[in-house]
């Protein structure tokens, strides 16, 4: 092994029934470095990861780890703690009913010559622990009484103080803000000072820049290369991690066209739900991509289920293709073409124990009613068309949705609503949580939708999203509709109407 | 500027029980004083007739904290007495019964506590097996009511029957007579168990280890402890005091019955709960427990006192404090939730 290189992964193979997760991965670390991990979802990060600290068996490859001479294999975590690698998850594995003291070492506790836990002893250890690490806590106090940032750097304590050579930190900061962030970042760059190799997975490209030394990029479950960090400016990144041009990214829609001539596809009058959204006129019309825009709480995905009757409306009128509607419950939206993909996935969309073919056919066959089961042929045509529209990553048609990566599962959820071939489709937060590459190609599909004559009303917290596919926006703001854009669409404008005139 | 010092959540628990216990007893002493509430032996009769409870709800402590639950512990402490029972009318010595009973108690815990940690079964259902098979086992022994007289075994009767004077603490009766305060045997053996228990959740590495799998089962085996171990040493260890707590509850009754102890394990649910253990894991500790059956000691004790109340009174004032102390747990449930946020 060369100096300095505490692990090295070489050739490293796994499988997952179906599909290959890693082929052939080399990876390196050296001493006193924070190397990034990025691929998009899917690309073979988290396999990866679970290889090296005993979650997952790979099937080929070795795994050599400074001061250990036989090539190492990890069977659990505990293993990988013996060998020095150590792993702090997005969700702190701790107990919040314990002491800070107790967190770092139980299970390791030194004892007193009863063979009893030595409290003190280990109460004044974890205080200098702590203090040489420069956080400031009390640490004979309940965990819980401290902060989501505080507690993932106790998880990061107890795995250094554990004499780990390697530390995993795996999507350490989404729960964190920004100023958290910063003091996690120090406390990586002092153990970084003292020799620590750490890898460091995240979705932030700019947490990449402010922190990394050196990133690695995987995609498909195959490296891409290894780069320092100077040699890899974000957009390279970016196009490494996705595989293709960053061209794709600028120019998604054509011209700004202006659409107030076609048929009205949606109109509403005064429509309000008490509570939630305040009275709003809105007319969609065919073909059009309507972008609702406001901070998160501003009533967009209220003005959303108000229309759907996901909340029934109290007040107004609305019209569905020039006809007066009354709309009590989804069903009747349904049934009058309209879709929703609702903003809370996990609770309201996908059901992981499905399989995708199932998952697809979910909304159609409850529109067509249960008595009126579709077909097993009928199924399998539609599940294959939208799995090669939407180009859904599955092994088959029969895989259970669980096994997909976030990304596809998405697009599984948005081809079940196409399959009900709505003639209006409400996306609350589509792109939420996947990865650059299966955002554009969403947004891509629904400038497509639109093309093809369908309405779209798109929800994204993400403006600049909202900027390159819609072709008009309506801007929330407490709950109140209060103004649209349309013609030429800029972030400026958003921003400017969604702080509310107080921004010049 | 300092910040004040967090009580954690045991400690609070644990001081509102205390206090809640004084009030009752106070009450108690100055509603019913002229019925000589206020003597020490009040006191010290709630702990021998409860010293069998007191030995079970500290087992059931130590299963909660791992969010577990043991329903079996009634119907074991019936086994325990019927065996004991039968066992010594068969002319078998009381130390040889003793040592086989706390034997089984091992046994029963060992069976139970591999099904739950290595096999990982839930809790309630594996403990309701044990539930049912103990008190069919003790049907099985012997379906009628065996007393323990003196004929029978009469070195076990002398155990019962012994009376330690405590030196201070007396009365005069009516007649004259200095009464001086006492306890029994199995009063001795339940603050033992106590205290014992008190200390290994304390200072051993299994005890914090209980603690850690109640606070998070996932973060515990992240942390390297042996979840699966501890969860059947936990189970082992309450059916072993179980069994102490059997001979203690067969001291105090002398008598073996199929019906005897039924309910027990709610007894010392509810005492574990009123005493601030929580049924999700990870925060509680016996001495609460054990305030906790004094507490519902008391609440007869006052009820008997009274002699006009029906003996149904406990029961309800028992589900009133339990109730209060759910909305209490849930409150500072909330209150941590909102804390993390």
């Amino acid at each position: 092994m060369e100096d300095n290189v505490v692990l090295t992964a070489r050739g490293i193979s796994m499988t997952f029934p179906g599909v290959k997760a890693l082929e052939n991965v080399d990876f390196t670390l050296r001493k006193g470095e924070i190397h990034a991990l990025m691929g998009e979802n899917g690309a073979g990060k988290s396999t990866l990861i679970k290889c090296l600290t005993g979650i997952n068996d790979f099937e080929a490859g070795e795994i050599h780890i400074e001061g250990v001479d036989e090539p190492v294999k990890n069977h659990s975590t505990r293993d990988a703690q013996n060998v020095g690698i150590s792993t702090v998850y997005q969700e702190v594995n701790l107990c919040p009913n314990l002491s800070v003291a107790e967190n770092l070492f139980i299970g390791r506790e030194p004892l007193t010559k009863l063979k009893t836990v030595d409290r003190k002893s280990y109460n004044v250890k974890s205080q200098k622990i702590m203090d040489d690490l420069g956080i400031s806590v009390d640490v004979t106090q309940n965990l819980e009484n401290y902060s989501l940032a505080i507690q993932q750097m106790v998880a990061i304590a107890r795995a250094v103080d554990m004499e780990c050579k390697v530390l995993i930190l795996d999507e350490p900061t989404s729960s964190l803000d920004d100023e958290e962030v910063e003091k996690l970042f120090k406390l990586m760059r002092m153990l970084k000072e003292k020799g620590v190799g750490i890898i460091f997975v995240t979705h932030f490209l700019e947490q990449v820049y402010a922190v990394c030394d050196r990133i690695t990029v995987l995609r498909n479950g195959a490296l891409v290369g290894e780069y320092p960090i100077a040699d890899l400016p974000r957009v390279k990144l970016v196009a490494a991690m996705m595989g293709k041009d960053l061209d794709d990214l600028a120019a998604i829609k054509g011209e700004t066209k202006d659409l107030s001539h076609e048929p009205l596809e949606i109109s509403a009058k005064g429509l309000a739900h008490i509570g939630t959204v305040k009275p709003f006129d809105l007319e969609i019309h065919k073909g059009e991509v309507i972008g609702i825009g406001g901070l998160l709480g501003s009533g967009r995905s209220e003005l959303a289920r108000s229309i759907y009757g996901a909340d029934r409306a109290n007040t107004g009128s609305l019209k569905v293709k020039d006809k007066d509607v009354q709309i009590h419950q989804p069903i009747d939206a349904m049934n009058l073409g309209m879709g929703m993909l609702p903003d809370d996935r996990k609770a309201e969309g996908i059901i992981e124990d499905l399989t995708v073919r199932e998952n697809i056919i979910l909304a159609l066959q409850a529109k067509t009613g249960m008595f009126k089961k579709l077909s097993r042929q009928k199924q399998n045509e539609i599940a294959d068309r939208y799995i090669d529209l939407l180009s859904i990553k599955t092994p088959s048609p029969d895989t259970l949705v669980k096994q997909l990566s976030g990304g596809n599962q998405q697009k599984v959820i948005l081809a079940r609503w196409l399959a009900t071939s709505p003639d209006f489709l409400i996306l609350d937060e589509p792109t939420r949580g996947i990865d650059i590459g299966t955002k554009t190609e969403i947004q891509k599909l629904i400038v497509e939708l639109a093309g093809q004559g369908k309405s779209i009303m798109f929800i994204s917290s993400e403006i600049m999203e909202m900027v390159r596919t819609c072709n008009r926006m309506v801007i929330m703001r407490d709950r109140e509709k209060v103004g649209e854009i349309g013609g030429d669409i800029t972030e400026q404008k958003i921003m400017h109407a969604i702080a509310g005139g107080e921004g010049e | 500027m300092k910040k004040a010092k967090n009580i954690n959540s045991n400690t609070l628990l644990l001081l509102i029980t205390v206090v809640l216990f004084i009030a009752l007893y106070a009450g108690g002493c100055i509603v019913y004083s002229a019925k000589g509430f206020t003597h020490l032996q009040t006191f010290l009769n709630i702990l021998i007739t409860n010293s069998g409870l007191i030995c079970v709800a500290c087992g059931l402590t130590v299963v909660m904290l791992t969010a577990g639950i043991d329903i079996s512990v009634g119907s074991l402490v019936a086994m325990d007495c019927m065996m004991l029972a039968v066992g010594m009318r068969n002319g078998i010595g009381a130390i040889p019964m003793c040592l086989l009973v706390l034997i089984t108690g091992v046994v029963f815990g060992l069976v139970q506590g591999s099904l739950i940690g290595y096999l990982n079964i839930q809790p309630f259902i594996v403990t309701m097996a044990g539930m049912f098979f103990g008190r069919g086992m003790t049907a099985v022994i012997c379906t009628e009511q065996v007393s323990i007289t003196q004929e029978i075994n009469a070195t076990f009767y002398k155990w019962a029957n012994a009376k330690i004077t405590l030196p201070f603490g007396g009365y005069t009766n009516n007649k004259g007579k200095y009464m001086a305060p006492f306890v029994r045997v199995e009063v001795l053996i339940a603050l033992l168990v106590l205290i014992i228990i008190f200390l290994m959740l304390r200072y051993t590495r299994f005890g914090r280890a209980l603690y850690a799998i109640g606070g998070s089962e996932q973060s515990a085996a992240m942390m390297g402890l042996n979840v699966k171990a501890t969860k059947m040493k936990a189970y082992m260890l309450s059916s072993v005091l179980t069994s102490i707590g059997g001979i203690c509850y067969c001291l105090n009754t002398m008598a073996g019955s199929v019906q005897q102890a039924t309910g027990l394990e709610m007894d010392a649910i509810s005492s574990a709960v009123i005493g601030g253990t929580l049924l999700t894991g990870g925060v509680g500790n016996v001495l609460g427990s054990f305030i906790g059956v004094l507490i519902n000691g008391t609440i007869s004790s006052i009820v008997k006192t009274n002699g006009k109340l029906a003996s149904s009174w406990p029961n309800i004032l028992t589900a009133a404090l339990l109730f209060v102390f759910i909305v209490i747990q849930s409150l500072f449930a909330a209150m941590r939730a909102r804390k993390n946020r």
